[in-house]
């Protein structure tokens, strides 16, 4: 036969190198621990490190967006090396629970620990640190008493007043489907319709972009979750500081069902192989020191109530949160979209 | 010396039937195209009653403003790609050596990098508008600023980083020109501004062709830019589908016929390269590069430093106050690992692209029938869809054979394999492959098609194998082209995110998935580090590619 040439001989050297380095194994024996975690890895490692030290049981981390995880665990299926799925919101964990790859479990301790509220009713999975969606608002040109509820923004008295980031982003998705879970499709559509026209303009950015926009006179409030604020405020960056030191946080909706809050959350996979380490982590998640940590290093607030939190999040003050248990605002997120495509918010 | 207009046939096929050769083509495109094919059999799956909602109030923004967007950067990348290699390969003006490379610098910086830092220097709170409201005492309202979250800023950002791809694979069109037909045209008295639109442009259109293919299917793949800037674009569309409306299958669809539509495209282009081949011969007399004097030197020199300023120097200026502010904290053991793996990833994939795409270049230009032109289009089509998706069709069908390996396995010796593919190394690799092979491809095929088929019937003639002709007539004269496809692949990939943060294995982290963590978490000024890392890494191989084709050129001239 004729010589072979020679590309041919170097992708059999590309092929051999790549499988050298696939049977790098991430093969699981002895006491492991596998996570796919929508939760960034800054802000949930140290945590598994400390479970790693107190347990002895290594940590496996992958970290992406929620549903490209759940789409890998769902294909991966029974045999996926995952045990446990931590998601930053409550509509992934709502979606996993109903594509069926998180398995029930129940723990005393769990729910003890954890509200009703922020937790599945079946035990699939469980709340571990809360985020809350506030608004702030410009020391020198509003006056708190001027501050009611999320639905008051769609006062003409705001017209080109008001910022929020884009209808892409999960939180004012849960938002919306909070609104529609407790008032109903018809009313929200029409105050989505107010809303958006009160938008001082286009979508853009994080909710920080949104806080600095409020602090250079863009816009008068905005939307955000509490814990960019926190970041902000505590915040090397001159500049950052600045800009937080010239707004204020409103806690919205105290006179009726409270402000709107999210999860970040974890379940026990279907596919689990180590399930008395992952039942370890929960509950390790939901104790008092972890609970702390999530406040700390994050500004958000616990699910404990009993947990001391920052000084950051003290200067808010206490408020009363949204009592809708969380997976609502799964069930609802879709609808929640529709609606703010038909209201044209971008 | 002579233009070949050469119409095409299966005329450099010989006796030699090459059924290997075909076969292999067709199984390695079948298996380049599966990610692919798995998306577009979305359409197979009925249409949920999503599409009337997309189709009553969103799909057609969505439309829309890719094709704008897509206009935009195509003049974008036309503009300033070919303004630069022109003023490169074809003038000569103090600091022209210097900005021949320098051109290349914006391609090592992610757009969304990019589309982090104008923001933060440009927006209404950012430092530039601020000292100007301290200047003139103006509030919101008060003057015009151009809002760079806009789709302008968005063709903007996009157009400065994909450039590069248009200029480097002009340059090397105009550097290879047979110099007698532009002296021709200048003996004629041809203005050099007739020379470039009337010889040069037309000349080089397969190698601007494909620069310009490349900037529009990467910007249509865009996802990081569109989003951060708030543009309802296709892509933007199909994750608010997916992730918002929790359906993956209408996304799937959405992006099915996205890849049409480039398919399309992609079809009619190569359709009518086949027409019209332009080929020269490289023994080139001394190039006499059009000497600028007084004013037109400095203009050059300025329309130079302007582009690569606003494309690198600014951008990479703002990100190295940013990283020094906070390096102690940043950098770190884990910092190593992470330049090791992406280092490593890229320059593997790169080399696994380049082997691919020269077999397809080579095999299709040997064997030129619709079949082998067809199966090579489908498995380029990769690099228009979003590396999510991508992710996705790699996941899907991978993990359903590991699925089957092990219940066979366990079915028949009782020994459970596991995930044998997902979750390593090798399906990461793979899914790059399909990904950016359309990258590799295009600069194999553009250089490719510069070599006359008449040196291909020369060699055959005298008795020389495909795989003989190739290895001994081609590859040395390819030998730029080929690096030029290493080095855009090698830098795609380490650019990189969407595929490598959902496909890769445990505890395995590349400086893009870092700089993507912190910036999402709005912590630009940690997210520098790594991405600075992403920028100075990907000018190793640029400055030595470029130093290797340059030493090549001394070597002609």
């Amino acid at each position: 036969m004729h010589k072979p040439f020679l590309p041919l001989n170097a992708s059999f050297g590309v092929v051999f190198m790549i499988a050298a380095f696939m049977t790098a194994p991430t093969l699981s024996y002895g006491d492991e621990l596998n996570i796919y975690s929508a939760r960034q890895e800054s802000l949930i490692k140290p945590l598994l490190d400390r479970f790693t030290a107190l347990t002895g049981t290594k940590v496996n981390l992958v970290t992406g967006k929620g549903d490209a995880l759940l789409t890998r665990l769902k294909s991966e299926g029974l045999n996926s090396p995952a045990d446990v799925l931590l998601t930053s919101d409550a509509g992934r964990l709502y979606r996993a629970q109903q594509a069926g790859v998180l398995q029930a479990f129940s723990s005393q301790e769990l729910n003890a620990a954890i509200p009703a509220h922020l937790r599945s009713s079946e035990g699939q999975w469980y709340g571990l640190s809360v985020r809350a969606r506030v608004i702030v608002y410009a020391q020198e040109r509003v006056e708190p008493a001027e501050l009611s509820t999320y639905e008051a923004l769609s006062d003409p008295s705001w017209k080109g007043r008001v910022c929020i980031r884009s209808s892409n982003n999960i939180y004012n998705q849960s938002l919306v489907a909070s609104m529609i879970a407790s008032q109903g499709l018809e009313k929200t559509e029409v105050w989505l319709k107010d809303f958006v026209t009160n938008f001082s303009r286009p979508p853009a950015g994080g909710d920080r972009d949104q806080i600095k926009a409020v602090a250079a006179g863009q816009c008068d409030v905005a939307i955000v979750n509490s814990y960019y604020l926190g970041g902000m405020i505590t915040s090397e960056d001159n500049r950052q500081q600045e800009a937080a030191s010239k707004v204020s946080l409103f806690w919205p909706n105290q006179k009726g069902r409270g402000t709107h809050i999210n999860i970040s959350g974890a379940g026990i996979t279907q596919s689990a192989k180590h399930l008395v380490s992952a039942k370890r982590l929960l509950a390790f998640l939901a104790t008092d020191e972890s609970q702390q940590w999530y406040g700390e290093k994050n500004n958000e607030f616990p699910v404990r109530a009993a947990v001391d939190i920052s000084e950051t999040l003290k200067a808010w003050g206490p408020f009363i949160a949204d009592q809708l248990n969380v997976s609502e605002l799964g069930r609802y997120n879709a609808e929640a979209i529709m609606a703010m495509d038909r209201a044209g918010w971008k | 010396m002579e233009i070949n207009s050469a119409i095409s046939g299966s005329k450099a096929a010989s006796p030699y039937s090459g059924r290997s050769w075909r076969l292999g083509l067709l199984i390695v495109t079948m298996i380049i195209a599966i990610p692919v094919l798995v998306i577009v059999a979305s359409l197979s799956q009925p249409f949920s009653s999503a599409w009337q909602h997309l189709f009553d109030t969103v799909l057609s923004d969505y439309i829309s403003n890719s094709l704008l967007l897509m206009a935009g950067v195509g003049f974008g990348t036309l503009l300033l790609g070919v303004s630069a290699a022109w003023l490169t390969a074809m003038c000569d003006f103090p600091g022209r050596k210097i900005l021949s490379w320098a051109f290349l610098l914006p391609m090592a910086m992610p757009a969304y990098i990019i589309a982090y830092t104008y923001t933060g220097i440009l927006d209404f709170a950012g430092p530039i508008q601020s000292i100007l409201r301290g200047i003139f005492g103006w509030s919101y309202g008060d003057y015009y600023f151009p809002q760079i979250r806009s789709l302008g800023g968005a063709i903007c950002m996009l157009s400065l980083v994909l450039y590069p791809y248009v200029y480097m694979l002009v340059r090397i069109a105009f550097l290879e020109q047979s110099t007698a037909v532009l002296e021709a045209s200048r003996n004629l008295g041809k203005k050099p501004w007739e020379t470039l639109f009337l010889v040069a442009l037309p000349i080089s259109r397969p190698a601007i062709v494909a620069g310009v293919s490349l900037a529009l299917m990467e910007t249509l793949a865009d996802y990081g830019t569109v989003a951060y800037f708030g543009v309802s674009a296709f892509t933007t569309g199909i994750f608010r589908t997916w992730y918002g409306l929790g359906e993956l299958t209408t996304a799937a669809q959405l992006c099915a016929f996205l890849l049409l539509f480039v398919f399309a495209l992609i079809m009619a282009e190569r359709w009518s390269r086949q027409r019209l081949r332009f080929h020269h011969n490289s023994a080139n007399k001394k190039l006499v590069r059009m000497q600028l004097k007084g004013w037109h030197a400095y203009i050059a020199l300025l329309i130079g430093c302007l582009i690569v300023g606003v494309g690198f120097v600014i951008p990479a200026t703002q990100l190295l106050i940013w990283a020094s502010s906070r390096w102690q904290e940043n950098l770190n053991g884990a910092f190593l690992s992470l330049l090791f793996n992406s280092f490593s990833l890229a320059a593997i994939a790169a080399i696994c692209c380049v082997i691919v795409a020269t077999f397809l270049a080579y095999t299709k230009r040997v064997f030129n029938s619709r079949l082998e032109l067809g199966a090579v289009g489908v498995a380029s089509l990769g690099y228009a869809v979003p590396g999510t998706v991508i992710a996705v069709g790699v996941l899907i069908p991978v993990a359903w054979l590991d699925n089957k390996i092990d219940f066979f396995s366990r079915a028949w010796f009782d020994i459970p394999t596991g995930l044998l593919l997902s979750g390593t190394i090798g399906i990461l690799v793979f899914a790059y492959v399909v990904r950016f092979l359309s990258v590799s491809l295009n600069t194999v095929e553009s250089g490719l098609s510069a070599i006359k088929p008449s040196i291909d019937e020369s060699a055959r003639s005298l008795g020389a194998r495909p795989a003989q002709v190739l290895k001994r007539v081609h590859l040395p004269i390819l030998r730029s082209s080929l690096l030029t496809a290493t080095l855009l692949v090698f830098v795609d990939v380490l650019k990189e995110l969407p595929t490598t943060l959902i496909l890769r294995p445990f505890n395995f982290n590349t400086l893009a998935v870092r700089t993507y963590e912190l910036a999402s978490d709005e912590r630009l000024v940690d997210a520098a580090l790594p991405a600075l890392a992403i920028v100075v890494i990907g000018l190793l191989p640029v400055l030595l590619i470029t130093k290797s084709i340059l030493n090549e050129r001394a070597r002609h001239e």
